[in-house]
């Protein structure tokens, strides 16, 4: 029911977008799976559509339309189909669930180009896929949490168990173990990317069961209050959430889209675009981290030390030796994991605690 | 506090908004109009709830004005369908639409701004009780409300001569309206309680479940409380029952998925076996398990009629035109 008003809603909005004419100006769509109100992906997404207008010259130029909290699925592809007879000229599905819709709808409208984050499919020539190499991030928040942990246990609240979500948790395990190797990461599915009453209770659940520090990969800033009434630390996610807890905030992974947004709208309006498959980290400034805040010095060094190295590429997180969860070995001293493998990401490395959802 | 505690206060607070959302739309239907737009007046009473409260600095006030709110919402349902007749399945759904949108562009201008919480009481001595302290005395205000709410409901139902009016015009409008009971303005008052229990219960959301405004942060519980509704086979302790099942089901499967089994080594054997079988269920089905047990019970009340015909309000969902 929930899902069909939410498709309603949703072709209902497509309908007045699409309303406006679309001659001269470039015209970029954007597919966000929560509102943009909620502080966390969709939001950061939407600030980088903005930036993107603004580097690009502003409205006279660049026409943003945007669809908020459109179910992942089958309801998606409707959505997308009516942007793209709306006229617009490229459009970016911003979450993983969009996937297969992405490609489909694609493949009927070959002159419009297709984005979609996080992703790995591309059918078509027009579709490209860009994702941020966030377990960067993750990593270093690692190091900090068994760096600021008394008990040496941390709370995971995670989304779905998708690759990109199980690369977070294996990377923030090992970011911790370069530390203390003993340390231990609780992980709880709240099975939804946004749902704060929902993430409150994971981040209650979790402190009740004795951690002392939450991370989430979630979108919203539910976990940071509970962490800040509760008095512990956390992470932020997605934007700088410092003003949700400002005694609480360790740092947070900031998801950096401007930069890309700019790039791709311009090579649309130079007519240079092409079919890529990037997936940025530091280096590229696709993931830039929050100020370290609410830690002491040392713990803030080595977080900037962790940071430095990751950026200037002389480090990557997963770097052997990593065992898997059962003991057994997966990359040999000195051995890097290929990309191929962390993207399509379903097993976890050893000392999460946790049985990974099939 | 022990871990028990805790558990048992989270709980409290899951429960607390499908409990009053819920006997809300019980009176609604007791009186034989089923309104599907509780989602939209939740979030419109979470949205009004944080705003007054962030502007007066009050949570108080901020209750004040999602109780109000989600009643003059109600009150559009409430012209439409019962003044102008229109289908209460259509307007209802218009309505948890309108609401999503309509909250969402209000709220605009709170994303991000630090909410204010509503205190939880604190008595001396009991408060600090071991076990139930914080539990029966250490509170939000709006949980005891919400208590209050149902022993008023249940006592107004089935013990005054208001309440039984109100349940004949559910069950049979025609001959409620022959007796010369006026069953379009109680539908009216009805439908508005419904309204302000919402509003209530989107306050709380907002002022004490996770002090904020975010769009769409009801995330479908208005469609619990209606499920919750039919749970209950329209009894009001059954609401309580049912909303703190539900409520509780949807903590204990994270507490499931956070515990370890060797921190449970120290349980009866039996119970460990259980503790076992359960982690193993996937956190997915244990979701949607709220859902799952409406249907068991729909199934199993359609079984006996004469369970069925007592409990349901006759006259849900079919309009009333006086005829004269």
């Amino acid at each position: 029911m929930k899902k069909m008003l939410f498709a309603l809603a949703a072709s209902a909005a497509v309908l007045i977008a699409g309303g406006a004419s679309a001659q001269d100006k470039t015209k970029a769509c954007f597919i966000y799976v929560g509102p943009i109100g909620d502080f966390g992906w969709s939001y950061q997404h939407h600030q980088g559509a903005l930036e993107m207008q603004k580097n690009l010259g502003g409205e006279e130029k660049v026409e943003i339309a945007y669809l908020e909290s459109v179910p992942e699925g089958a309801d998606a592809e409707r959505a997308l189909e009516r942007f793209a007879r709306s006229g617009c000229n490229i459009i970016f599905t911003t979450s993983f669930g969009y996937m297969d819709a992405t490609n489909k709808v694609a493949a009927k409208f070959p002159d419009v180009k297709f984005e979609h984050a996080t992703g790995y499919k591309r059918e078509t020539p027009n579709v490209a896929t860009y994702n941020s190499k966030f377990h960067e991030g993750r990593y270093v928040q690692g190091v900090i949490a068994a760096k600021m942990s008394k008990g040496g246990v941390a709370g995971y609240i995670a989304s779905f168990p998708i690759p990109e979500v199980v690369m977070g948790i294996n990377a923030f395990v090992l970011g911790a173990q370069s530390v203390n190797p003993d340390f231990k990461v609780k992980v709880v599915w709240a099975n939804t990317w946004f749902d704060p009453g929902k993430e409150a209770d994971a981040a209650k659940t979790l402190i009740d069961q004795g951690v002392d520090i939450i991370t989430q990969h979630t979108d919203s800033t539910a976990p940071i209050q509970v962490a800040h009434e509760r008095g512990i630390k956390a992470f932020g996610q997605a934007s700088d959430m410092i003003k949700f807890g400002p005694e609480t905030q360790l740092t947070s992974i900031i998801d950096n889209w401007g930069p890309y947004y700019t790039e791709r709208v311009k090579a649309v309006m130079d007519g240079t675009w092409k079919q890529i498959d990037i997936w940025g980290g530091m280096h590229d400034g696709h993931v830039v981290m929050a100020p370290y805040t609410n830690m002491p010095d040392d713990v803030k060094a080595a977080a900037e030390e962790t940071e430095a190295k990751i950026k200037n590429q002389t480090f990557n997180p997963f770097t052997g030796p990593i065992k898997k969860q059962d003991g057994s070995e997966w990359l040999k001293d000195g051995e890097v994991a290929e990309d191929g493998v962390l993207l399509g990401l379903n097993f976890y490395v050893a000392g999460v605690d946790d049985k990974l959802p099939q | 506090m022990g871990t028990l505690e805790l558990v048992l206060l989270t709980i409290a607070t899951a429960a607390t908004p499908l409990l009053l959302a819920a006997m809300g739309e019980l009176v609604v239907e007791r009186a034989g109009v089923l309104n599907l737009g509780v989602e939209g007046m939740m979030i419109m009473g979470a949205v009004s709830g944080f705003g007054a409260a962030y502007a007066t600095g009050s949570p108080w006030l901020g209750l004040l004005a999602a109780i109000i709110v989600g009643a003059l919402f109600s009150l559009l349902f409430a012209f439409l369908t019962l003044t102008l007749v229109t289908n209460q399945v259509a307007t209802g759904l218009a309505l948890t639409l309108l609401g999503l949108g309509l909250s969402g562009m209000i709220g605009e201008r709170f994303v991000g701004l630090p909410g204010v919480k509503m205190r939880v009481l604190d008595i001396p001595v009991l408060s600090d009780l071991p076990l139930v302290g914080r539990l029966l005395f250490g509170q939000d205000p709006i949980f005891y409300i919400s208590i209050f709410v149902v022993f008023g409901v249940s006592w107004f139902l089935f013990r005054t001569r208001a309440g039984l009016t109100l349940r004949a015009v559910g069950d049979s409008h025609k001959s409620a309206h022959a007796l010369g009971i006026k069953v379009i303005a109680i539908r009216y008052a009805a439908v508005m309680f419904g309204g302000a229990c919402a509003g209530m219960a989107g306050g709380y959301l907002s002022l004490v479940y996770v002090p904020q405004w975010v769009e769409n942060m009801s995330a479908g519980r208005g469609w619990i409380a209606l499920a919750l509704v039919v749970f209950a086979s329209w009894r009001p302790w059954r609401v309580l029952a049912g909303a703190y099942l539900f409520g509780g089901i949807s903590i204990m499967q994270l507490h499931i998925q956070a515990v370890r089994l060797e921190d449970l080594a120290f349980l009866p054997r039996p119970v460990f076996w259980v503790a076992e079988v359960v982690k193993s269920i996937p956190a997915q089905f244990l979701s949607s398990l709220p859902y799952l047990a409406t249907v068991v019970v729909l199934v199993l009340i359609s079984r006996n009629r004469r369970l069925t015909m007592m409990n349901t309000p006759a006259s849900l969902g079919q309009p009333f035109v006086p005829d004269r």
